[in-house]
């Protein structure tokens, strides 16, 4: 065990630091909401060219183009949540997409789709989950047959996050209805301007549509769409995931949330006491600062086992089971300590951080379920992380 | 020894889901939560009509004579189908006036009198609300008024702990809450003058708090009656999802954390009526256990839906926020806990 790092990279965690203090005018706020936001987009092209951003995406693709280093993307993490100043820009295209074409896609994809994705100039969306395909994923109905040089889709997908506002869709699609379940899928990718697809919005808890139904009649995409192979898009599928809940599980942004409560808890005040100085919230607080480190830690440990190419096992498999459930718990001591004001949702004098912390709490309960549930997550703990056998599989494809 | 609800309070129950079943279906609920004034009508007239105003009265004040206990089904009841009502605080009123002289119940009774409660500040004080009270006449704000939308009186705490019986002032102003079955105001007070004023008594805070329990209550057993009934539905791997042993535990442990919270609740309700000095021990422990239970349950349940359940298709969310709104009414579950210790002498 040695945790101090080579001065290299004290250096390099000092360069970060003074870049992100030079910038901080020009970091977006609140008030600049939307995808294809200009001054978010501006602040991404910055952090792109300092390297704090597409960091490891070749310069050829619109990356900055370094080698791939976990310990500098970790400080690079570690610098933006204790800055906390808007970070990389995240999504399903960036943080899902992308990397599965990095690893998957041919050259011309990738010339195509990489830089104006990482730029935040092309929206996509993930067109997976189905009405009766969700934990279920291989039982995905949507039919794609092949026609010449295309492929004509017919089917429809649920809960599929921004296909409102996004400009293209990876998807998956069942090219060989005769194969096996796993088998007969193909990943493709095609605009969403399309003819034939249709998009309903559908409206969750938090009271706005995050996601929505997409329907496709005799939509034609041209094949060169296809990722990686006809019928091999269960294992394109699975690449993405992994990268899903990465994403979702981050404990970087766990901890700046964390930060947030702590300025919370010290700023507001009940019957005259700072809500820090109650006890009992602050025992709270701590406790979740404890599984907050933990999860810090377990992340530096994974980050051990990538830095020597092993796998990362229990420690990595967790991480969207204990990382979601933790983001919730965040927001609900949030919404505790507010007490009465804490439940306030709209428009108001007395509404606190605009809502957000009922939000969260909300949305962070949905991604519990999106991304694979924690029903689902905790079986990949059993069955992959501690070798316990299968459950009986009934299904048949 | 007999612990059950009475052949009459299983009635009472029954008759009330019935009323309830129709002006209070999901299709009204979402209507209501939008404002419709037809909807929010029907119920009302639905609910008067039931005689809810008249239900802890006692008789010779022209009421049904009704107590704590059969209250507390009320409760459940409502909260089970997620209705908004100013019954909670009739009740509580009826309780307060039983023990000041019976001037008020009358009025109570008929509807004349229609009361919302400006409690808050009894538990919490944020954004300089509280009310000054100088020879009974109140000035400041209280904050998330309950029913005080179309009362004539409200039950308003002052910043002393004592809590004044006022005629509602003109202004207020709505607080939207996540849970939009239910309306809450900012009332701003300039100078109204209190008809009575009285220092709550121990029971009669507990009983607020057992009617907010009895409101979760019924709507975790709505969430859990939900879960099940999509986890015989819903299939997933070829078979139905309530036969993975993973969804039958999530609604076994809901199941095993609700019982004990009913029977807890019946208990407490029956000994506020009795008068067992242990009654406003159980009725605030009962917020605190059902503030904890609510909230796993709520949180459950939605996990039993899946992608579903995030949505606003089945209409779930609406059960979850009401969950969520009244874990924080009438004082936190710290709170509720922390008068149960002292209640017992187990702090000062
Ligand atoms: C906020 C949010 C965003 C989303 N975004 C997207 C998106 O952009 N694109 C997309 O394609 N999808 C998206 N999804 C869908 C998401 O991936 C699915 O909701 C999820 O996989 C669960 O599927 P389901 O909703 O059909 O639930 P179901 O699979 O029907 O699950 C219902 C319940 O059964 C349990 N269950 C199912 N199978 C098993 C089993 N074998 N063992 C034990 N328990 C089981 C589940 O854990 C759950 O509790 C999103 C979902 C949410 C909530």
């Amino acid at each position: 065990m040695k945790l101090d790092l080579d001065p290299e990279y004290e250096a390099f965690r000092a360069a970060i630091a003074e870049t992100l203090a030079k910038n901080a005018r020009l970091a977006p706020t609140s008030e600049d909401k939307g995808y294809k936001n200009a001054k978010r987009i501006a602040w991404q092209k910055l952090l792109i060219r300092h390297g704090l951003a597409a960091r490891t995406i070749p310069k050829a693709y619109g990356g900055y183009g370094a080698e791939p280093d976990i310990l500098k993307a970790r400080i690079i993490a570690e610098e933006f949540a204790r800055s906390r100043l808007p970070g990389p820009m995240a999504g399903q295209g960036i943080s899902m997409f992308v990397p599965t074409l990095l690893e998957l896609g041919t050259e011309e994809q990738k010339q195509a789709y990489i830089r104006p994705t990482i730029e935040g100039e092309m929206i996509w969306c993930q067109g997976y989950s189905e009405p009766g395909a969700g934990s279920d994923l291989a039982a995905l109905r949507t039919s794609a047959v092949e026609d010449g040089d295309d492929y004509v889709i017919n089917g429809s997908k649920i809960w599929t996050s921004t296909a409102k506002q996004a400009d293209m869709i990876f998807c998956l699609v069942r090219t060989d209805p005769a194969a096996k379940k796993h088998e007969g899928i193909t990943y493709i990718t095609f605009p969403m301007t399309t003819p034939g697809i249709e998009v309903r919005p559908l409206v969750d808890m938090t009271g706005t549509a995050n996601f929505n139904e997409v329907f496709f009649t005799d939509v034609r995409v041209p094949k060169s769409g296809v990722i990686f192979a006809p019928n091999k898009g269960w294992q394109v599928a699975n690449a993405t995931l992994t990268h899903e809940r990465g994403m979702l599980g981050d404990p970087n942004a766990t901890k700046a949330r964390f930060l947030e409560l702590v300025t919370l808890m010290k700023s507001e005040s009940v019957n005259g006491e700072r809500l820090i100085d109650n006890a009992l919230l602050r025992d709270r607080l701590m406790k979740l600062q404890s599984e907050v480190y933990a999860m810090q830690a377990n992340g530096l440990r994974i980050t051990t086992t990538r830095l020597k190419g092993e796998q990362a096992g229990l420690a990595g498999l967790i991480v969207k089971l204990n990382g979601c459930d933790l983001n919730h718990e965040i927001a609900r001591l949030a919404i505790d300590a507010l007490g009465e004001l804490g439940i306030l949702y709209e428009e108001g004098e007395h509404l606190r951080a605009d809502g957000s912390w009922q939000w969260r709490y909300m949305y962070d309960l949905g991604l519990i379920i999106g991304g694979g549930t924690a029903q689902i997550q905790k079986n990949i703990i059993a069955e992959r992380g501690l070798d316990m056998p299968r459950e009986p599989k009934l299904a048949k494809a | 020894m007999e612990f059950a609800l009475s052949e009459d309070q299983r009635l009472l129950q029954d008759s009330l889901k019935g009323v309830l079943a129709g002006a209070a279906s999901l299709d009204q609920i979402r209507k209501i939560a939008v404002g419709d004034a037809a909807a929010i009508g029907a119920l009302e007239t639905a609910l008067d009509d039931f005689g809810l105003a008249a239900l802890m009265v006692p008789e010779d004040d022209g009421g049904l004579g009704l107590g704590a206990l059969d209250a507390v089904i009320v409760q459940e009841q409502l909260g089970y189908h997620i209705a908004p009502s100013r019954f909670l605080a009739t009740a509580v009123a009826a309780k307060v006036f039983r023990t000041t002289g019976s001037e008020y119940l009358a009025a109570l009774a008929s509807g004349e009198m229609r009361i919302g409660l400006a409690l808050t500040e009894l538990f919490s004080r944020r954004d300089g609300a509280g009310l000054e009270a100088v020879k009974d006449k109140l000035a400041g704000k209280a904050l998330l008024a309950l029913s005080a939308d179309g009362a004539t009186h409200l039950l308003a705490a002052d910043t002393k702990g004592r809590v004044h019986l006022v005629a509602a002032p003109a202004t207020r102003t709505a607080m939207q809450t996540i849970d939009r079955t239910r309306t809450f105001h900012e009332v701003a007070f300039a100078g109204e003058k209190g008809a009575l004023s009285i220092s709550p008594l121990p029971e009669q805070i507990a009983f607020a708090r057992l009617l907010v329990a009895a409101d979760t209550l019924g709507a975790a057993q709505a969430m859990i009656d939900k879960a099940v009934a999509y986890a015989a539905e819903r299939q997933q791997f070829g078979r139905v999802i309530g036969s993975f042993q993973a969804v039958k535990h999530m609604c076994a442990e809901m199941a095993a954390k609700l019982e004990p919270g009913r029977a807890l609740i019946w208990h407490a309700g029956h000994a506020l009526d009795t008068g067992d000095t242990e009654g406003p021990v159980m009725a605030n422990l009962a917020k605190s256990y059902m503030a904890e239970a609510g909230t796993f349950i709520a949180r459950t349940a939605t996990e039993v839906h899946g992608g579903m359940g995030f949505t606003d298709l089945v209409g779930l969310h609406y059960w979850f926020k009401r969950i969520g709104v009244n874990r924080q009414l009438f004082g936190s579950p710290e709170q509720a806990r922390e008068t149960a210790a002292r209640l017992q002498g187990f702090a000062a």
